[in-house]
């Protein structure tokens, strides 16, 4: 199971160790450090790194790679999922996973550490429990217990570490009662020269934010349920109902959490919201280039589509680049060789337009490859594969809670080729 | 305020300052103290010496700063262990607490202290709140008695403690259900033979229970434990797996990876025209899609499991092709992933697509993920027959790039075309030979100079190009050599009047002027056979080639199973049997997919009679790279049992650390000898001798002496160790050796059990030993007479002399069929 866990910043330092069994001397992340000087880029260093005794299972997080040890065989996926875990409960707590906020809690972060796991067992990773167990500081907290000499650290037993419904604490109690469902969707896309989809999926996922006192018992339907042949639920969906009925019921956990993802992959059902005409290309004499781009609206149910951002990664011998956006502004980062143009809203009168002049590295040889063109954007009160939520009830409590559902559509990795 | 106040130091020395604090009687200063040092040692400070101070805390009745010194406790117990004696009266009274949460807490934390003085302390409370009345409580015993076995087993077992946990299996909580399973699996893997999950119908349908009902994590351990279950007919395979698909809809992607396992290893039993198995089939592909949609390490170790599922069970994600295809901005260690997988799922109905996708990726940046995408156009031409004109005529649009790796790399690919599809597609010659100038990796000159020998009568210059290599011909690699005189040779047979100089001057470039003995004796012998008889030497080096096979990288079936029953683990991320590089695990059973009900085969994909065919062909003479056969040897070192009741436990301790070194390079001699074993399926014999004269370098020779030492150094007529497997059938293409020393009436043997568990006959079997340090030898030839039929097992005791060449520190013996 999991032996222990090393911190690493982007500088190479360790800066936090916890072991959970024996203690295991941070030599060990020297094959890490081989390996992060092998890949280059952080984010290219190997998830699995071996070594003549041990294993580095390490995953790479603002700009904080986690890098744990394991001497047995074990699962990866179990390793990286809690790892994953582990950030997750950092950003949670600290409201961002950052060195300086790991630095700054040093005690809590370990105490964290050894809740969350025992002889490399997990053993509480629902961030209510260990909020019951732990509380999160805030600055109130801080002051109260230096006067007061109370504690951080829960007394005792979390109520739901037993139950059958282990995501969830008793005793919850809210004035307001509100259950707020928001379904993102994000495009994954892969387009052609000549704009052709090669590729294209939704990524949805249903993230909640339900505040209900008591133990309140869902039910979300949909008005189509029959889109969602690919989904992942959380724990607390109940999965014989959704077999039989397709309907989500369950019992919430309090604040927020992701209830479930879903995959839409059938190629007809993925609709294309912007299109690009794009002519990138280099004289093959002298030492320049020319660029013109024009991005536009394609299918997108008549909604807007906003916050449009285009990075182009140039290739390595462009030294700068003259253009004139009609639309918006440009960067041009010489070091990164990364040109951004961020758009904005896209306006369906005038369609917004990049053109100008590219100049490479005197001497340079034409680039060989040619630069992808990745495509940022936002679609608010859309899910673009259709999905609508029919309608939301609650059973085991009697008061009326307020619900809300908001929809939008992003982005995912969307490329489009030159 | 901040933790990272906890880090500032004064002049004065902060041990000697935290101690102060430490002994101070107001309860605030004494925990910020604590907490000053916590914060030291997670930065890997040393604060040992303030052991007696910060145990002084412990008995308190603040929770936070009782859970402190526990964290203080657990790290330096061990270099403290006389101090950490002094802890044990709290952590018994703890035990006794009527908060459930602190008797849980003591017993936890008493677990992680390392030292043996304080384990035996340690039973009694264990075994009370192994039947504690609260879960959380059994629970985290059943955490504490693997934690326990890991210090000292002995005590665990004679305690009944293990039969305690089992008992746990069946408790009214699924959470510690799955505790229990978890910890029972972890002992388990230490004492691959103790039968300790003794699975039987009626705790699987228990843990069938649990795992509805626990979280997450104990999902795994419990999809884990279930993989290991071999159900008794197909009915009972198909509710276990009708209960365990639910978890495919998991958040949690180890959770669906294991349950991916168990369904792979029981769909095995399910009869093919079962409506159940094609349902099963179609259900298994969403989630593993889903899996590429994850953060790219989960995509990583997904990708992985994928590319042995797509082996097995190609039908699952044949339709599922594009979201193999690569995003520029994936890290590059998830790009290669997908374009094997992109290969492997590459058939008539999508080659298209990949065709033209493995050309966009051609023109990427990164070198490694270029050649490679290379590379695959010409894999794809091999195995999709239809496609190869169009695999062809792309490689020659990237030849005409005149990028120069690209270059190469496709004039690699092409020379395998030539050999899948001789005679077809040899006007593109002309356009390679232009491209000769720019060739300057060895395995591109060598691909090219192969290719102009091949052809050597439609290329009209042919010997103007090949003697322009021959200038510089000792600078070049032994592989590029080696080509060369081959090819000058087939030319000088295919035009004798032009050449005879050149064949002179290659011949005597290989034997008089190089001092390598492959290329000498390869030299030597053309020389022979030219000189003695030309129509033989023509008909032995022009002679048809056999085709080049399908797929030479496919993983060999036996393995390959193997792996199946290893799916989300390291050896499915490694693709290698877990024995082979798990420390600790040495001796772990092998596992096999199960038989399908009614039928005698285990197995019934139809590659794996053709690569079994493929492998006799070569079978009598391989032995496995030497890497993988000191792999063996070394394992047998380890192994517990080998070494035995006659072995004083000391020296077996010696022989571990001394092995620690010998290890490392175990594991690296491992990883070059792999592909060596690839290498060697797929290619003919010629190869062999290759292979066989340049031993991969291997270190740990060390570990062979102490095998000997134990047995050589008996008194006569002493015990004669049991036979131990020295070669796995799956490393030598179905021999499997076992033996071990003995010395009978002064003489000592080796006796050796042979089995053939491979499909064909085998014949002609000898030994030769390698220099050793003991001078060991065969004192006679292996008296195997009789050839060793399918599944067939013989029993040979080979007398030994110490008369042999001695030589030190070399590996002691290589067993060659």
């Amino acid at each position: 199971m999991i032996h222990s866990l090393f911190l690493i910043n982007s500088a190479g330092d360790i800066f936090l160790e916890k072991h959970w069994k024996s203690v295991i001397s941070r030599s060990v992340c020297d094959y890490f450090f081989e390996a992060q000087e092998k890949a280059g880029e952080p984010d290219n260093v190997p998830p699995v790194i071996r070594t003549p005794h041990h294993y580095l299972i390490n995953i790479y997080r603002e700009k904080i790679f986690f890098v744990s040890v394991i001497q047995t065989e074990v699962p990866p996926l179990f390793v990286i999922e809690f790892l994953h875990r582990v950030a997750e409960m950092f950003q949670d707590y600290f409201g961002e996973s950052s060195e300086a906020a790991i630095k700054d809690n040093v005690v809590i972060v370990y105490e964290l550490l050894e809740e969350m796991l025992d002889n490399g067992f997990p053993l509480a990773t629902e961030s209510n429990i260990l909020k019951e167990l732990i509380k999160p500081p805030t600055i109130l907290r801080s002051v109260v217990n230096t006067i007061t000499g109370s504690s951080n650290v829960g007394e005792t037993l979390p109520t739901g570490q037993l139950s059958t419904i282990p995501w969830r604490r008793a005793g919850v109690k809210y004035t307001n009662n509100e259950a707020y469902f928001d379904v993102v969707e994000e495009i994954d896309a892969i387009l052609d020269k000549s704009g052709t989809t090669v590729f294209a999926e939704i990524q949805g996922v249903i993230d909640a934010c339900v505040k209900l006192s008591g133990m309140p018992d869902l039910t979300l339907s949909f008005m189509n349920p029959r889109l969602l042949d690919d989904v992942s639920f959380h724990p607390c969906v109940r999965f014989k109902r959704w077999e039989s009925e397709r309907v989500l019921s369950f019992v919430p956990p309090d604040g927020n959490f992701q209830l479930m993802s879903y995959h839409v992959s059938a190629q007809n059902l993925v609709a294309i919201p912007v299109y690009v005409k794009q002519n990138i290309s280099f004289f093959e004499t002298g030492s320049s280039g020319r660029l013109d781009i024009t991005v536009g609206p394609k299918q997108t149910m008549g909604k807007t589509v906003e916050c449009v951002l285009v990075t182009i990664h140039m290739p390595k011998v462009i030294l700068s680049a003259n253009l004139t956006p009609t639309q918006g502004t440009y960067t041009y980062d010489p070091v990164t060789k990364i040109l951004m143009w961020d758009i904005g809203k896209l306006n369906h009168q005038k369609l917004p337009n990049l053109k100008g002049s590219l100049s490479l590295q005197s001497g340079a040889a034409k680039p060989e490859e040619n630069p992808s063109l990745n495509i940022e954007f936002k679609i608010q009160q859309l899910a673009i594969s259709g999905l609508k939520v029919n309608r939301l009830d609650m059973y085991g409590e009697k008061y009326k809670p307020f619900k809300g559902v908001k929809y939008v559509t992003k982005a995912g990795k969307f490329q489009v080729r030159t | 305020m901040t933790d990272s106040k906890y880090f500032t130091t004064t002049k004065k020395g902060e041990i000697f300052e935290l101690k102060a604090e430490l002994n101070s009687d107001k309860k605030e200063k004494k925990k910020e103290a604590v907490k000053k040092v916590i914060a030291s040692m997670t930065v890997g400070k040393d604060v040992s010496a303030l052991f007696p101070d910060v145990v002084n805390c412990m008995q308190t009745d603040n929770l936070e700063l009782k859970k402190l010194v526990y964290l203080y406790l657990m790290n330096y117990a061990k270099s403290q262990p006389d101090m950490a004696i002094m802890a044990v009266n709290t952590f018994v009274k703890d035990c006794e607490d009527p908060n459930p949460l602190i008797r849980a807490l003591a017993v936890r934390t008493m677990g992680c202290i390392r030292v043996d003085k304080i384990t035996e302390y340690l039973c009694e409370p264990l075994r009370k709140c192994l039947k504690d009345e609260d879960p959380y409580v059994r629970k985290t015993a059943a955490v504490c008695v693997a934690k326990l076995h890991d210090i000292n087993a002995q005590l665990v077992e004679d305690q009944g403690f293990l039969d305690t946990l089992k008992d746990l299996i069946s408790d009214s909580n699924p959470m510690v259900v799955a505790n229990a399973v978890a910890a029972l699996s972890e002992i388990a893997e230490s004492h691959p033979n103790s039968n300790l999950l003794d699975l039987n119908p009626q705790t699987i349908n228990k843990l069938l229970t649990a795992l509805n009902e626990c979280t997450e994590w104990g999902q795994i351990f419990i999809l884990d434990c279930l993989a290991n279950y071999t159900p008794r007919d197909d009915r009972e395979s198909q509710s276990i797996c009708e209960r365990v698909t639910p978890r495919l809809s998991h958040a949690n992607s180890a959770v669906v990876l294991s349950a991916v396992k168990v369904l792979m290893k029981f769909m095995e039993m399910l009869p093919k025209d079962l409506d159940y198995y094609g349902t099963l089939l179609k259900k298994l592909a969403p989630p593993l899609v889903t899996l590429l949609s994850a953060e790219p390490e989960l995509q990583y170790v997904a990708l992985r499991n994928i590319n042995l599922i797509v082996q097995k069970r190609p039908e699952i994600l044949k339709h599922e092709m594009k979201v193999f295809f690569v995003k520029y901005n994936d890290p590059i260690y998830v790009k290669l992933e997908k374009l094997d997988i992109m290969i492997r799922l590459a058939s008539q109905a999508n080659i298209a697509q990949v065709l033209a996708e493995l050309k966009e990726y051609a023109t990427e940046v990164d070198v490694d993920f270029v050649r490679k995408a290379v590379r695959a156009i010409g894999r794809c031409a091999i195995k999709v027959e239809q496609s190869a004109e169009r695999c062809v005529s792309t490689l020659l649009d990237l030849i005409q790039t005149k990028v120069n790796y690209v270059v190469q790399e496709a004039i690699v690919v092409i020379k395998d075309i030539f050999r899948k599809y001789p005679n077809k597609y040899e006007s593109v010659i002309a356009t390679l030979c232009e491209n000769l100038d720019s060739l300057d990796e060895p395995e591109a000159r060598a691909a090219m100079i192969w290719i102009v020998g091949e052809y050597a009568e439609r290329i009209d210059n042919a010997d103007e190009l090949l003697e322009s290599f021959l200038e510089g011909f000792h600078d070049e690699s032994t592989q590029v050599q080696l080509q060369l005189l081959t090819a000058i040779v087939k030319l000088f047979l295919k035009k004798p009047t032009e050449t005879q100089e050149l064949v002179q001057q290659v011949l005597s470039l290989a034997t008089q002027d190089s001092d390598n003995p492959d290329l000498r004796d390869r030299g030597y012998i053309y020389w022979r056979l030219l000189s003695t008889d030309p129509v033989a030497a023509k008909e032995v080096v022009l002679a048809e080639k056999p085709l080049i096979s399908e797929e030479t990288d496919l993983i060999e079936p036996t393995l390959l199973e193997e792996l199946i029953c290893h799916i989300g683990t390291l050896a499915s991320v490694y693709h290698k049997p877990p024995s082979a590089f798990v420390e600790g695990s040495r001796g772990v059973q092998h596992k096999r997919l199960p038989a399908r009900a009614g039928s005698g085969e285990s197995t019934d994909s139809p590659d794996v009679s053709q690569s079994v065919g493929g492998a006799t062909e070569a079978a009598p003479t391989v032995i496995p790279s030497q890497g993988d056969l000191l792999g063996d040897l070394l394992n047998l070192d380890l192994a517990p049992p080998a070494a035995g009741p006659t072995v004083p436990p000391s020296m077996q301790l010696g022989a571990m650390d001394l092995l620690g070194g010998g290890l490392d390079s175990l594991l690296g001699g491992d990883i070059g000898g792999s592909p060596a074993m690839g290498a060697g399926l797929g290619s003919t014999p010629a190869v062999m001798p290759t292979s066989l004269g340049a031993p991969p370098v291997v270190g740990g020779g060390l570990g062979d002496l102490f095998d000997l030492g134990g047995s050589v150094g008996m008194p006569a007529g002493a015990y004669v160790p049991p036979k131990s497997v020295w070669l796995p059938a799956m490393k030598a293409k179905g021999l499997e050796i076992s033996g071990t020393f003995a010395r009978r009436s002064g003489v000592i043997q080796m006796e050796l059990s042979l089995t053939n568990k491979a499909m064909s006959v085998m014949t002609d079997f000898a030994i030769q030993f390698n220099r050793n340090s003991f001078g060991l030898a065969p004192a006679g030839p292996l008296q195997v007479l009789t050839p060793l039929s399918p599944n067939q097992t013989i029993e040979v005791s080979l007398p030994l002399s110490t008369s042999g060449p001695v030589m030190k520190m070399e590996p002691l013996n290589n067993l060659q069929e």
